[in-house]
């Protein structure tokens, strides 16, 4: 078949064709450990130490974070020289909940079980979100020859062991309840004919506990949290952006001030308890990266509550997924699950060599790759820069003809939409910025240092230390946004709101003014700017 | 020099490369996208989309992050649809061919046209899987519509007033939760974490240093 590829690439997919059949079966080596920590230190991007700045402002003053983050962290309020009224507020609701992916629907979702009256708050649609566009699947132990504490393991080390104890245990110990609660609200998990989940392996699992629904694993989520978020009634404000928090007299998170997307109109949500769910950072594009992120990732939850007095943790590491789309433009960037690697493609070079093991931790195969292209000359060139071939036909070869065409639905269409069929040809992809490990500091019960102010989802950090592990953040989102939901519908039954304020967005400008910042930037940026930059 | 197309966005001309997606035309020519915009890769539907190529009959329903443009495309976003979603507790239905008939009932009035189906932009059988909700096959109806991602422009397209993504997602619904068999191992996972049979292991573990886990994860067994 014709392909867009070019025929320099072409040549290349031969060698990777000649090579094909003595790869299957092959185990290939992983890494050490000393290897692996060597490699990072020498590809990955958050060791790339230009391109992050001391936070200079703020409750991590002195540690670093990506030189974007930390511009938006330390520019100028939406609400500097806006007259806000805070005695009429247009929302009065017991739980406000900022952010309508999967962390937030989830929240909302429990809150409302709880009798909790609560309300979305969306600057987008609800599903607009980076679980909309998770593939690959779920991680829950719930075979035979797993457990929590097996799944503890793995998720520590894929963290290097970075991450808060306390909240990988209840990630894992309520994993499989989380999946439970998805299977009878009726996401179509992969089953057999038996209902046993199919799952799979992930980067640095040691069990097969990845459940899937085919690779639209975060879509069929999102869908049937939207569509019973509508069935309980909840009300969803929707092109509706959180632009600060509130406080109340007593320094409690009290509501938020949002603007209407299209109208710029400004109103006043109070609230008894405030649940941040708004996701992560990939549209912020740190080092200039691709990302595999939704339209409205841009860390606003980080500005908002850093703003108002939350500690951030590990705010200095990201996650480049290895295998993001390097060819064609039109994708680039875009997400190639993990689970074409689960299912057994391999990376190889061009010349045909499967170079390292696919399924080593993100970090360790993005950098692997990384490394592959700039220090080793070996990475296959593409009219857009380079990148590796992930070895797609392997799929049909081991587990039968059908098999990619069942399990990956999406990818296949979606590479098939630009004349590639991934079934009969290798694919290209290099790294792209997939998720932000760190974020706003939480304890078990979700809730961040200000009090009544919970957080669930990407937005939250310390869960994955260092680095997430394929489907833990489906789990986090499910398992930390039920519990927000459920905390703060809770709490808000004992909390009496005093005087509305937002003194402490003057304070921070204070701070930032008498550290000799000047900003020209207003934060947080809510949606990206890709117009053509020379009109 | 890089090839150039015309494309009518709203009707408007505007000059822009060939290689971008409609989305990306839409940007190039100065819009700033807040309706029309959301995962930028085919999963979400917010960018539904119309276009027309100039002097050819034929309407074509696409996703605008997912498509290129081509030379005297006319082009408009369906940024929002009213979609029909009925309210019902899933707890409370049961996956009979009567609950199709309560909620969604216009689906009895479909004429046959497959308009749906042609516009569909992930190219989902939608008429057929609309018979399959119609008899009842709530499993087949899921299968086959699975892929859909609800931006709509099959019901902007129905002539009885059919809201297709609402349909498929209560089948899948009713799949996933009333006709696929139970995961027992799941079931009993649950009932075991709740009585307390995992305690002591997790406990354990989270006593181990960090080098005492160090060592346990680099020599720990992976499954095969």
């Amino acid at each position: 078949m014709s392909t867009p590829y070019t025929d320099e690439m072409m040549e290349s997919v031969k060698k990777v064709e000649a090579t094909r059949a003595s790869r299957i079966g092959a185990e290939l080596r992983r890494m050490t450990a000393q290897e692996k920590d060597e490699l990072l230190e020498a590809f990955h991007p958050d060791y790339n130490y230009d391109s992050f700045e001391t936070i200079t402002v703020g409750p991590n003053k002195g540690e670093k974070a990506p030189k974007e983050l930390v511009n938006l962290l330390q520019a100028d309020s939406r609400i500097k020289n806006l007259n806000i009224d805070l005695s009429n507020p247009k929302y009065d609701v017991d739980v406000l909940v900022i952010g309508g992916g999967g962390a937030g629907s989830s929240a909302a979702i429990e809150a409302n079980e709880g009798g909790a009256d609560v309300m979305i708050v969306t600057k987008l649609r609800i599903g607009d979100a980076n679980t909309m566009m998770a593939e690959g699947g779920i991680q829950a132990a719930d075979k035979e020859n797993d457990s929590p504490r097996q799944h503890y393991l793995d998720v520590m080390g894929g963290g290097h062991f970075a991450n808060v104890p306390e909240l990988v245990k209840k990630l894992v110990t309520e994993g499989p309840a989380a999946v439970n609660w998805l299977d009878k609200l009726g996401v179509l998990f992969d089953k057999d004919e038996n209902g046993n989940m199919i799952t799979t392996h992930g980067g640095g699992t040691s069990r097969k506990r990845m459940h899937a629904a085919a690779d639209y694993s975060g879509a069929e989520i999102m869908r049937v949290l939207r569509d019973e978020v509508f069935n309980r009634g909840i009300p969803v404000v929707d092109f509706t952006a959180a632009i600060e928090l509130i406080k109340d007299s007593e320094g409690k998170a009290a509501g938020a001030v949002l603007k209407n997307m299209e109208t710029g109109e400004i109103m006043v949500a109070r609230a008894k308890t405030v649940i941040i769910a708004t996701g992560g950072a990939g549209r912020l594009h740190y080092q200039g990266f691709p990302t595999s992120n939704h339209y409205g990732a841009t860390a606003d939850g980080l500005v908002l509550a850093y703003r108002a007095g939350a500690r951030l943790l590990y705010q200095d590491t990201l996650q480049y997924h290895p295998t993001g789309v390097a060819f064609p433009a039109q994708i680039y960037g875009a997400l190639v699950t993990e689970k074409v690697r689960s299912m057994g493609a391999q990376f190889c070079n061009k010349d045909g060599i499967a170079f390292m093991n696919p399924l080593e931790t993100r970090d360790v195969a993005a950098s692997g790759v990384i490394r592959e292209c700039k220090e080793r000359g070996n990475g296959v060139k593409t009219p857009l820069g380079e990148g590796i071939w992930l070895d797609s036909p392997m799929i049909d070869m081991i587990h039968g003809e059908g098999t990619l065409e069942k399990r990956l639905p999406g990818m296949l269409r979606m590479f098939l939409r630009y004349g590639i069929d991934m079934r009969k040809v290798p694919i290209v992809i290099y790294p792209t910025l997939h998720y932000q490990n760190g974020g706003i500091r939480i304890t078990q019960d979700g809730m961040s240092d200000i009090e009544n102010l919970y957080v669930a989802g990407e937005a939250v950090g310390g869960i994955h230390g260092r680095n997430r592990l394929m489907g833990n953040s489906l789990l986090d989102i499910i398992v930390f946004g039920r519990n927000a939901g459920q905390q703060a519908s809770k709490k808000c039954k004992e909390v009496t709101l005093g005087e509305l304020t937002l003194s402490h967005v003057d304070a921070f400008a204070k701070e930032c003014a008498d550290a000799g910042i000047e900003s020209s930037l207003v934060s947080p940026q809510i949606l990206p700017d890709y117009r053509r930059k020379d009109m | 020099m890089e090839e150039m197309v015309n494309v009518y966005l709203y009707g408007k001309q505007y000059t822009v490369p060939a290689s971008l997606t409609i989305m990306e035309a839409f940007e190039y020519s100065g819009y700033q996208l807040v309706r029309g915009c959301g995962c930028r890769n085919g999963f979400c539907g917010a960018c539904a989309t119309i276009y027309r190529i100039k002097g050819e009959n034929a309407l074509h329903g696409c996703l605008a992050c997912s498509t290129k443009v081509e030379d005297n495309m006319y082009v408009a976003s369906i940024p929002f649809f009213p979609l029909e979603k009925k309210i019902y507790n899933i707890e409370e239905i049961k996956p009979t061919q009567e609950i199709m008939m309560q909620l969604y009932p216009e689906i009895y009035k479909c004429i046959g046209c497959n308009a749906c189906t042609k516009a569909c932009s992930q190219d989902l059988e939608v008429m057929q899987y609309i018979a399959y909700a119609q008899r009842g096959e709530y499993e087949k109806c899921a299968e086959a519509s699975f892929d859909c991602v609800m931006c709509g422009i099959c019901s902007s397209r129905c002539p009885a007033g059919i809201s297709h993504p609402q349909v498929a997602l209560l089948a899948r619904r009713l799949t996933g939760k009333y006709i696929k068999p139970e995961a027992k191992h799941l079931t009993q996972r649950v009932e075991d974490i709740a009585e307390g049979k995992f305690d002591e292991a997790v406990a354990d573990i989270m006593s181990k240093s960090v080098d005492e886990l160090k060592e346990m994860y680099n020599n720990r067994d992976i499954e095969k």
